[in-house]
């Protein structure tokens, strides 16, 4: 074991060093700066390639074209920035091109400030830009899964050839734990798809647009038939305390931090409640869901938002059990006291 | 019409625009063909065309990858030259082309152009300027001229409105990085032969490892202008040109390349670099430590946040989880910023620290902000050189001491944080002070004021034995 205290944002630069990252294209926003920072001095000593784009739009075509090229390419923003990035995250989705985006959120919306929400999760789970498309969504809650799962994240995108991104927030984003890197630095390896530049792949193209319809539409069908594998083959979450469970939690990030002390406490006081963490956003975890909530009396869905990840739990539960949504907005975070506090009341009013 | 046979880096047939297809879906009289064949012909002469990768813009030209059997990517609207800045910082050798329109380079992506001219990225930009928007029908571009009649200018362009006719090749000459920036025009055929080497140059300069070079060309758009082919090529010499003028702006000898790259590290090199250099072997766990929550509040400057740092690291040594948590951004510029840090033996859930049962209050403000958040039982520390007030709880432990004027005596006011944590841990006894004298080295970012920060453990060991807790 070796440890090293590391904040979420430099972590997610370790794990993608590891994780076989070759460039970084980026630019500056609270609170993701220290991975722009982290990659600057990192990517570049290590023999790679950070440059800092002049908005977020270039930005992210930098990564279209390193990622057309065969690059494992990166770029951490949060919700301004990716808001922009958009257009571009549609043409990578239809294009099919590997990249990994990491979401530090912020309040929104507009400027908002620059305390966590969790209210980039309908636009970065559900796609967020035009067309149909989905993005691998990886939601990390401590700074060992912003290394881990930014490692990972790169394969998963080749192998999917989708956008993936890790949904993190500002607290998971600037929060210091001891981490433990991976063991075994992974590298790219060359891709019958992309461009190179030679002769071997002359043939190749990279492109969104297909004029014929009969065309589009069967792309279209393809690209949900690879979202559909993505639900059937990599679909995470953890459980806690949800064996013999009268009161479910579920959140994902910082929620899901706050929420398992509160199961914590409330298991303490003798009440039976679990926390569902999805380790994956998409896919979500909705079969799990559909089972618990026929265990349950009800299930609190806790974030930072205003209930954007409650719509797919109710979806899950199919009216089987009541969905509480526990919702906080605009940077605050709730203490675990706050939340147990309401689980007890809503109980007491079941 | 000019006619050239067919470059050997076109496609025989254009399978991609339909099975067995042989004419281009471009217009008659449209410059975009001509442009294609001085292209193709030049990748040709330059023996290039494995190396290429062709970017296609949003634009009639959207698909110029039916024609140019190369490496083909097309991008979004206005955005090749980031594409390209992409593709050229992954492939050393590739030879890099973007291809773009005057709405496509000069409106939507003019900071995609301007960035990538400035960076000097060593790619070739053909702009091809129609002084109108082709694919969607006949709109106004930055290029259209004062006057000029198109379907959102349907009374001509408006100077007071629409603003003046953008030129980009002096707008590129205003930056000091290209190396080559030239206009020619397609409005005759003897013309498009004189674009001809300057297209060949344009590219091999590329080859040259020169940098950026940028070619303009005045392109005629029958079909938008409402022109016969014949009209459209003498309006371009007659109007397009005086607006702007056919010349070269700039063709420098110097070779400006790539920015060095450092050696590329992989495999157990990376992690070589990676690893921690702060080890120490962490120690099986005191089971018996209480769980700690740990405000460390002051004003920036304190060195509150590395306080919270150094404790979180040291409690690492002692097998113990941990997580630290800032106060950041604005917040920091005036009254308190604190850190949270939690230490447990168990894991830790949430990371924020609402009930601090650890006080430690550097200046008199954070003592207001936190002192009703201590539960009962815990203990607040309060740096008594700073405030002047006693704490009003009676039913927590409190210690006072004088941390910066102490930490003035060792000769360096940024070691109070050292001074209150090495008495947290005397009272606490989380961490021995062993520890904390083994962390403070390896965790000071300036090692020259490690002498002074040991001293501060010194300084406070003294201080306590002269000082212990009173117990209440
Ligand atoms: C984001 C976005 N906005 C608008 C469009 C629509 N659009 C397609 S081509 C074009 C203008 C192209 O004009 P130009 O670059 O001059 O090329 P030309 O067709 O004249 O060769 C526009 C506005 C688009 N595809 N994408
Ligand atoms: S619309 Fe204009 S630019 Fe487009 S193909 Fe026709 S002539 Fe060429």
């Amino acid at each position: 074991m070796n440890k090293q205290l590391m904040k979420g944002n430099d972590a997610v630069v370790y794990g993608a060093l590891l994780g076989g990252a070759t460039h970084f294209f980026g630019y500056p926003i609270t609170p993701a700066s220290e991975i722009a920072h982290a990659a600057a001095l990192h990517f570049t000593r290590t023999g790679r390639t950070f440059l800092q784009a002049e908005n977020e739009e270039n930005a992210i075509n930098m990564i279209y074209g390193a990622a057309s090229a065969g690059a494992r390419v990166m770029s951490a923003s949060s919700g301004p920035g990716i808001s922009l990035m958009s257009e571009g995250i549609s043409y990578m989705a239809g294009s099919e091109l590997p990249c990994v985006l990491v979401d530090i959120q912020r309040a929104g919306p507009g400027l908002g400030n620059i305390w966590p929400e969790q209210s980039d999760y309908i636009m970065v789970a559900k796609g967020g830009a035009h067309g149909n498309y989905h993005n691998i969504v990886l939601a990390p809650n401590s700074a060992q899964e912003m290394c881990d799962l930014t490692y990972r994240a790169f394969e998963l995108a080749e192998r999917y050839r989708m956008p993936t991104f890790i949904l993190a927030d500002a607290y998971i984003g600037q929060m210091m734990e001891p981490v433990e890197l991976p063991s075994e630095p992974k590298t790219t390896p060359r891709h019958d798809w992309a461009v190179y530049g030679d002769s071997e792949s002359r043939g190749n193209l990279i492109t969104s647009i297909m004029m014929n319809t009969d065309l589009l539409s069967e792309h279209n069908w393809k690209l949900l038939d690879k979202a559909h594998q993505v639900e059937k083959n990599e679909l995470e979450f953890e459980e806690l305390e949800t064996h013999d469970a009268e009161v479910l939690l579920i959140a994902f990030g910082i929620s899901s931090r706050i929420s398992h002390t509160a199961v914590e406490i409330l298991r303490s006081q003798g009440i039976k409640a679990g926390l569902l963490r999805p380790i994956t956003l998409f896919p979500f975890p909705y079969q799990r869901i559909k089972e618990l909530s026929e265990q349950v009396d009800f299930i609190a869905a806790v974030e930072l938002n205003e209930g954007q990840m409650a719509e797919d739990i109710e979806r899950a539960v199919a009216g089987k059990t009541q969905v509480l949504r526990y919702n906080w907005l605009g940077g605050i975070i709730p203490s675990t006291e706050e939340i147990v506090e309401r689980i007890t009341t809503d109980m007491g009013s079941k | 019409m000019v006619q050239y046979s067919k470059p050997r880096s076109f496609y025989d047939t254009f399978e991609r625009k339909g099975e067995g297809q042989i004419s281009t879906h471009y217009c008659p009289g449209c410059g975009h063909g001509n442009a294609h064949k001085l292209i193709a012909e030049a990748i040709d002469t330059l023996g290039i065309q494995d190396r290429v990768v062709f970017l296609s813009p949003v634009g009639c030209s959207v698909f110029a990858y039916y024609y140019f059997d190369t490496g083909n990517i097309q991008c979004a609207h206005g955005r090749a030259p980031s594409v390209g800045t992409g593709v050229r910082k992954t492939l050393d050798d590739a030879i890099v082309i973007s291809y773009q329109g005057d709405g496509d380079l000069a409106g939507i992506g003019m900071a995609s152009i301007v960035h990538a001219a400035n960076r000097g990225e060593n790619i070739t930009v053909f702009f091809v300027n129609n002084a109108i928007y082709g694919m969607t029908g006949g709109q106004m571009a930055p290029t259209t001229l004062i006057d000029q009649k198109t379907q959102t200018t349907p009374l001509g362009r408006n100077l007071q409105r629409d603003g003046n006719p953008i030129g980009m090749c002096e707008l590129m000459d205003s930056l000091e990085t290209p190396v080559y920036i030239e206009r020619v025009t397609f409005s005759s055929p003897a013309k498009i032969m004189k674009a001809r080497k300057v297209v060949r140059k344009a590219l091999q300069n590329q080859i040259d490892k020169k940098g950026f070079s940028f070619v303009e060309i005045l392109s005629p758009c029958p079909v938008n202008w409402k022109m016969s082919p014949t009209d459209a090529r003498r309006w371009v010499s007659e109007s397009l040109e005086p607006i702007f003028p056919v010349k070269n702006f700039r063709d420098l000898d110097d070779v400006r390349g790539e920015s060095a790259k450092l050696p590329l590290m992989e495999g157990n090199r990376l992690l070589d670099y990676l690893k921690p250099e702060k080890h120490i072997s962490p120690e099986a766990p005191n089971e018996t430590v209480v769980d700690q929550q740990v405000k460390i509040a002051g004003f920036g400057g304190q060195g509150v946040m590395s306080a919270g740092v150094l404790l979180s690291n040291c409690v690492i040594q002692k097998g113990l989880n941990t997580t630290w948590l800032p106060s950041y951004g604005p917040e920091m510029r005036g009254g308190t910023a604190y850190a949270s840090v939690k230490v447990s033996t168990q894991p830790i859930g949430s990371p924020v620290v609402d009930f601090p049962n650890v006080l430690i209050a550097m200046n008199g403000p954070s003592l207001e902000a936190f002192e009703e958040k201590v539960p009962a039982g815990g203990l607040i520390m309060v740096n008594t050189s700073l405030i002047s007030r006693k704490v009003q709880r009676k039913d927590v432990r409190t210690y006072y001491l004088p941390a910066t004027e102490l930490a003035k005596d060792v000769g360096l006011i940024a070691t109070a944080n050292i001074i209150v944590l090495s008495i947290y841990f005397l009272i606490s006894e989380v961490v021995d002070l062993d520890t904390f004298r083994k962390v403070i080295p390896l965790s000071l970012k300036k090692k020259q004021l490690a002498e002074m920060n040991l001293q501060a453990v010194d300084k406070a060991e003294v201080y306590f034995s002269e000082h212990p807790l009173e117990q209440s």
